[in-house]
């Protein structure tokens, strides 16, 4: 043993730190290639300057996997648009040759396709997501602009996903076969089966528009409750039915019985000893339920008009706005990739028991 | 008759309602227990004596319950207690060890952690109070390093170790009654002897009572002032250590001796009992071991036996006996 | 030495009176066997099926599902309409038969029923273009029940294929597979349908014409195609952790000793012992795929019309919902029963199959 836990835990939090800090800097400062640059080198030299022993070692190993994967998805998503028959300006109202010379110099079609690649990534890390060709405006000034919408939205659903499913799955566990576990197990199943384009169209229906209990969306009078309703109930769902299961296994393990024995008290027996081993397995899920309510909000922006990210990249969809898709798939991608290296890195700050080899 | 005994065991009975019916797991077991001596109970898998220390610990799960008999600690029943007092009389008055150490520390908190909770709940010392008696625990059950093995996690230490770690939690608050519940099973050979040995050695220096469970009779052999011997939930046999392993007046018993490897004889040939356990959820009408019994009789199969005092320090509930005593009474009057 | 308790156990008793001493004969091995009660035997299959039989979700799903695929069946050999066709009536388009309720009959159809005709009730009523809706749902339930099945076998037969060769292979190969797999895994699916969906749309559009696989729609072989090549992978982890657990069990290692091949090693030993886990996870890859569908629909990237799909119609329900609900309702019913009997199917055979969760 050349580090004791505590300190290993500690260099992961730091490490996490630096991560979200990098992270938001690359979502929130001001698009300059230095700041950006800035920021990654900042987080990997913190992973460099812990790369001696295995935690550090371990989430370097991550982040560049996690850059890696971006990468890869960028590729694919480059080279798939690229695939698409005709030029971008070909679609439209055909321009001279001459308006199209220029229009390719501009964005560089002439170029081989390699080059245009390498010249696409680096306007990405300028944060330079290229034009709209149905808008004519720039992709990341929509973007970073509707996110904000997006992000409050999606925050609120993950927050109230986490704390309903926690306390929902453990009193399903605590009254396992009672009449409340009954309930809540019947509606949980009940609303992972329903698609959030229905939950939301139905929600829309009855509580805004039949019973006029919420006003309908708009910019100057925001209304979250009905949105933020309809995009966590599924993942609410899955949460409460997993941590029951994780927490009836938990309740079975000998170390319950030995603090039972201990003489703790059955409140703390739920409270310290069993959820923090039931919690080991919700903190996987954070990462699919990212992706979950990133998409899910797509559907569910779209019902409400929001006017988030969700609903400018279902226009671009039905536009054929191809930089826009393009633009915003990477975005989400990349904001994916980064919820699962964070909920892995906390999975392995949590279990102890992990080695970090 | 001297003093109260600290735990009196009446006629329990513990039984789980499972989807499948109702599993007897205890049907009727009564002891004593004294201040400062060690009682083994010995049977095998599903013969009911974990069952029965953890119906005196209150530690069933869900679905088990006591349908049955009382449970007096100096006098007092503690099945009429409620949760409250319940949770003050666990860990301070009686402590547990369980079978396998590897799963009996909770992974995701430190050993200090675990330790110093066990003594907080029973005790009002201040911090650092706590801090100095988990470190004399750790200390006089032989952890080395014991500042060290504090901060760290349960998965970092050796299954010996573990042990060791749950006996210091177990003693921390001077229990009067130390439940092993199979303590050496999951060990190796090796540190099975030191984990006894340990175990002995704090006895004299605490002067705790153990009830010591264990399916191996070769291990409490020389340990235990008194033995009880269970089959399906029931006694079979028990009285002192002596007379059980010398005097066994029960076939099962003697099976279990007879299945113990011996250095001494060297070319005698380990016999091991045939068949298998009985089932508890439909428990036969005469005696439950009637048919893995070699010298079983017609009425072992219709009725069970009652417990007989064979002499001053030993109780059998066998039909032989019975058959023997009436043998020896005839002779005794034909003479 | 402990006191017995005089009042708890029994004292020395005397034997002085007659013993029977019949019933003290040596009992018959016969006599003895009858003690030993007899459980059951059963084999892993029976017993899981009893368990299966004894869960009234599962059963009830089972029922559901089958009365779905009779009427999906069924239901077009006897409704006279078609699914992209107008309400006809003797041969003339019927344009009052518009938006109608269900069983309502429209102007001309009810002149037709007052001379004596017998014409089919509209059970859901008609769509906006004069179709009758039932016939539409009832399609629309065939495209996504076979989307949300032809997609599962798709990744049931690459996945198998995959982890089972990974598995199977070990050491090296084994590491380069899995990290491919890592690699996809680590892909967001769903983006990468609506990408895939996106670009396949307009590349395979104009190739497609006239083809039979015209009629399934670009969409719809794009959803397949990024199953094939992105859903797998789950399947695949699945299938190389049952084998590489069951791979190093002695009756395997038996086999081998004896000469079997690997071929025969898997088909024999490996897959019918990871095969309870594989169909489980196979039922429940059924309803994510019809969520996928039903998603794409939503943002127009779903079956190419005429052609419905449950989550198409739905999505095209909404136009109009505060006027016409009911045509929200029935897609939107269908989905969900769907999807509902096949999770709650799954988890029945997960709990009746699962040798993880059996004690």
């Amino acid at each position: 043993m050349t580090e004791s836990d505590a300190k290993k835990r500690k260099m992961i939090v730091l490490m996490l730190l630096a991560l979200v800090l990098a992270v938001m800097g690359w979502i929130f400062l001001p698009i300059k290639s230095e700041k950006i640059l800035c920021t990654v080198v900042l987080a990997l030299s913190c992973g460099a300057v812990f790369f001696s022993n295995d935690t550090g070692r371990y989430v370097c190993k991550r982040i560049l996997l996690a850059l890696l994967t971006i990468l890869i998805i960028a590729a694919i998503t480059f080279f798939a648009m690229n695939a698409i028959p005709g030029g971008p300006f070909s679609k439209e109202k055909a321009p001279s040759a001459a308006v199209q010379a220029v229009l390719e110099e501009r964005f560089h079609l002439n170029e081989p396709i390699g080059t245009q690649f390498r010249l696409y990534l680096e306007g990405l890390m300028q944060g330079n997501f290229g034009v709209s060709t149905k808008t004519g405006r720039e992709i990341a000034t929509t973007i970073f602009s509707s996110f904000a919408i997006s992000a409050k939205l999606g925050g609120y659903a993950a927050l109230c996903a986490v704390i309903l499913g926690l306390i929902l799955g453990s009193i399903a566990a605590l009254n396992r076969g009672k009449l409340a576990d009954r309930i809540i197990i019947f509606f949980t199943t009940l609303f992972v089966a329903v698609p959030s384009f229905i939950m939301a169209t139905l929600l829309l229906l009855v509580f805004c528009l039949q019973l006029n209990w919420f006003p309908i969306f708009s910019t100057d009078n925001p209304s979250y409750v009905l949105p933020v309703i309809a995009l966590m109930l599924s993942p609410m769902s899955y949460i409460t039915r997993l941590t029951k299961t994780s927490m009836l296994d938990v309740l079975g393990q000998d170390y319950i019985r030995t603090a039972r024995a201990k003489g703790v008290k059955q409140w703390k027996v739920i409270f310290k000893h069993a959820l923090k081993n039931a919690l080991i397995p919700v903190i996987t899920y954070v990462g699919p339920m990212t992706a979950y309510i990133l998409t899910g909000s797509m559907v569910v922006e779209s019902v409400f008009t929001t006017g988030g990210l969700g609903t400018k990249f279902v226009q671009g969809i039905s536009n054929r706005d191809y930089p826009m898709i393009m633009g915003t798939t990477i975005f989400l991608a990349t904001l994916m990739v980064t919820m699962t290296l964070i909920s892995d890195l906390v999975y392995k700050a949590v279990d102890p028991r992990i080695d970090f080899n | 008759m001297s003093e109260m005994p600290i735990l009196q065991v009446k006629n329990l009975h513990t039984s789980f309602f499972t989807d499948a019916g109702e599993v007897r797991a205890v049907n009727g077991i009564s002891y004593n227990l004294d201040r400062g001596k060690v009682l083994g109970i010995v049977g095998e898998s599903g013969s009911g004596k974990s069952v029965s220390a953890y119906s005196v610990m209150q530690i069933l799960t869900d679905t088990g319950r006591v349908t049955e008999g009382e449970i007096l600690f100096n006098g007092d029943n503690i099945l009429k207690y409620d949760d409250k007092q319940m949770a003050a009389f666990r860990g301070s008055k009686i402590s547990i060890i369980f079978q396998d150490p590897m799963t009996s520390l909770n992974p995701v908190f430190t050993i200090g952690n675990q330790l110093r909770e066990a003594i907080r709940i029973h005790t009002d010392r201040n911090k650092e109070e706590i801090q100095a008696r988990a470190l004399e625990m750790l200390q006089l059950v032989g952890v080395n390093e014991p500042e060290k093995r504090l901060k760290q996690y349960p998965h970092e230490l050796s299954g010996g170790m573990r042990q060791r770690v749950m006996i210091a939690m177990a003693l921390a608050c001077e229990p009067d009654i130390l439940i092993a519940d199979e303590p050496t099973t999951a060990l190796d050979v090796t540190i099975q002897a030191q984990i006894l040995e340990l175990m002995q050695d704090l006895q004299k220096k605490m002067g705790m009572a153990i009830i010591m469970i264990t399916h191996d009779l070769g291990v409490i052999a020389d340990m235990c002032d008194e033995i009880i011997v269970m089959y399906a939930g029931k006694v079979c046999e028990r009285g002192t250590a002596d007379e059980i392993f010398y005097n066994p007046r029960h076939e099962y018993t003697k099976g279990l001796i007879r299945s113990i490897p011996r250095l001494s004889e060297k070319h005698e040939k380990l016999v091991p009992i045939a068949g298998t356990p009985v089932d508890l959820l439909n428990l036969p009408k005469g005696c439950a071991f009637a048919s893995r019994c070699d010298r079983a009789m017609k009425i072992c199969l219709r009725e069970h036996p009652e417990e007989i005092r064979v002499n001053e320090n030993h109780i059998a509930a066998c039909w032989a006996n019975v058959l023997q005593m009436y043998e020896e009474e005839q002779g005794g009057t034909n003479a | 030495m402990a006191d017995f308790d005089p009042n708890v156990n029994p004292q020395k008793r005397p034997f002085s009176l007659q013993l029977d001493l019949a019933q003290f004969e040596p009992a018959t091995e016969e006599e003895k066997a009858q003690q030993e009660t007899m459980r059951e035997s059963t084999t892993f299959f029976k017993d899981g099926m009893r368990k299966l039989r004894r869960n009234p979700l599962a059963m009830g799903s089972i029922v559901v599902l089958l009365l779905l695929l009779v009427t999906i069946i069924v239901a077009p050999m006897i409704v006279p309409y078609g699914y992209s066709d107008m309400v006809t009536v003797n041969g003339k388009r019927d344009k009052s038969a518009k938006n109608l309720a269900p069983f309502q009959y429209s102007k001309m159809e009810q002149q037709a029923i007052d001379t004596g005709e017998n014409i089919f009730p509209h059970i859901f009523g008609t769509d906006e273009l004069c179709r009758d809706y039932f016939i539409r749902v009832v399609y629309g339930a065939r495209v996504s029940l076979s989307v949300g099945f032809f997609a599962s076998l798709i990744v049931l037969i690459i996945g198998l294929l995959y982890g089972s060769i990974a598995g199977y292979a070990g050491g090296r190969t084994d590491l380069i597979m899995m990290r491919i797999v890592d690699i996809i895994y680590s892909l967001p699916d769903t983006l990468m349908v609506i990408l895939l969906s996106v670009v396949l749309d307009q590349i395979l559009g104009q190739r497609l014409q006239g083809t039979i696989l015209a009629s399934i729609g670009t969409n719809m072989l794009s959803m397949f195609t990024v199953f094939g090549l992105l859903y797998w992978v789950g399947m695949a982890r699945l299938v190389r952790g049952q084998i590489l657990t069951i791979k190093n069990n002695e009756y395997v290692l038996a086999a081998r000793a004896m000469g079997a091949k690997p071929r025969r090693i898997i088909r024999k030993h490996i897959l019918p012992n990871c095969m309870s886990v594989i169909i489980i996870s196979t039922a429940l890859q059924i309803p994510s795929a019809i969520f996928t569908e039903s998603f794409l629909s939503f943002i127009g990237l779903g079956v190419q019309a005429p052609m419905p799909s449950l989550g198409s119609l739905a999505n095209a329900a909404r136009a109009a919902l505060q006027a016409y609900p009911y045509k929200m309702v029935f897609p939107a019913v269908g989905i969900c029963l769907i999807v509902l009997s096949f999770n709650l199917l799954g988890d029945g055979l997960r709990d009746a199959f699962d040798p993880k969760l059996r004690k």
